[in-house]
């Protein structure tokens, strides 16, 4: 007696790890780029923290820049800025991909199109340390 | 034998084997031999019952994508000698249902595929008599990369999103659809736009970047989603700010 056969034959599906992304460091570096939104998240939480503080009154104020003193919350500030430069250079480094501009019949070249936004980045960083440090 | 370098090919048997296993082969290790020439030294001389696609050993048609060492390669342009002293793992594409040893089930790739549309689209076919459709050097420029796409589906088992969401339509359709798109002679990116612009099409894309790094023909398809993702944005700003129908 012959074995039944099955048609179309039984296929083997391979599940994905949920761990993934730790297999290979491009799909890491993804995942670190996302993960950076909760840094960007808690700047503005800290921002709007810091808006309500001053409203509130000096004592307030300088009771929030003791807190913002403390090992716990500078290391943390420390470990979100490193998250937003990555998020910003990964993101930059990206844009030219998106954006496929045409000039004269050619394409614009990735450097043209990357510079501009790393220009915008250094002059609105000078400015913001301008008007912090001036006074 | 002068010098040799350990396979480990993954074996499958769908009537036999209820999962995956390795079986280690040792080939020799010469510095012209491609994985697929280790490949096909097993068939040849080892073991004649080991299953794999492959067909024009030049990176053209795209049939002999497998996963070496855990990146999607195409294994008649990777060299052996670069995996050197080995082993060297062969799997079958990530992402896809195993048939048998390194064959996979590409149907899946084949509908989305033709879901895309990837050929000339024209609201009218002028007859034969009044020529070809010209296009200038320029025109032709703005799709020739995307175009250059074999269908190899090494994006597809390089993409975490099409790995964990299998209605995602994928790198290589999506690429194949904006290479119609751009195309000066087609007129059928109306058609295409519900299909990419879905939930399950661009908008499924977060931009990992991996099907563009591992594409043997330089098609970047991450680039073509991420364009037409801006495509699709003014599609609708013109349909929401111009319900009366500012487009075609």
């Amino acid at each position: 007696m012959s074995s039944s056969i099955q048609h179309p034959p039984r296929s083997y599906r391979r599940r994905v790890s949920t761990y993934w992304w730790l297999g290979r460091w491009p799909y890491l570096k993804f995942i670190l780029r996302e993960l950076s939104s909760i840094s960007v998240t808690w700047f503005v939480v800290q921002t709007l923290l810091q808006i309500s503080a001053l409203s509130r009154g000096p004592t307030q104020y300088m009771e929030f820049e003791a807190w913002l003193r403390r090992p716990i919350v500078l290391s943390l500030n420390a470990v979100s800025f490193f998250f937003i430069v990555f998020h910003a250079v990964t993101w930059f480094n990206l844009a030219p991909k998106a954006m496929a501009i045409r000039v004269g019949g050619k394409r614009v070249p990735s450097l043209l199109i990357a510079a501009p936004n790393y220009l915008a980045w250094l002059v609105a960083s000078v400015a913001v340390a301008w008007i912090v440090l001036r006074g | 034998m002068a010098e040799a370098i350990t396979l480990e090919v993954t074996r499958y048997h769908p009537e036999r084997d209820e999962e995956p296993s390795l079986q280690s082969d040792e080939v020799p290790l010469r510095k012209e031999w491609v994985v697929l020439d280790a490949l096909n030294y097993v068939k040849d001389k080892v073991d004649g019952t080991l299953s794999f696609r492959w067909s024009c050993r030049m990176g053209i048609c795209g049939s002999c994508g497998m996963m070496v060492n855990g990146a999607p390669k195409l294994t008649c342009a990777t060299f052996l000698s670069d995996y050197a002293p080995g082993p060297v793992r062969i799997a079958p594409l990530d992402n896809f249902p195993v048939i048998r040893d390194l064959v996979v089930d590409i149907s899946d790739f084949l509908i989305k595929l033709s879901r895309a549309k990837p050929w000339l689209i024209r609201k009218r076919e002028k007859p034969l008599s009044e020529g070809e459709y010209l296009q200038t050097a320029d025109e032709l420029d703005t799709y020739k990369q995307f175009s250059m796409c074999i269908n190899c589906m090494l994006c597809y088992a390089a993409c975490p999103v099409y790995g964990l969401d299998p209605l995602f339509s994928g790198p290589a359709a999506i690429a194949l659809a904006q290479r119609y798109n751009l195309d000066s002679r087609d007129e059928g990116s109306n058609q295409r736009l519900d299909i990419l612009s879905h939930s399950d099409g661009i908008w499924g894309c977060t931009f990992v970047g991996e099907c563009t790094e591992v594409c043997p023909k330089n098609v970047d398809p991450a680039g073509a989603i991420q364009q037409y993702k801006l495509t699709a944005t003014k599609e609708w700003m013109k349909s929401f700010l111009m319900p009366w129908g500012g487009g075609e």
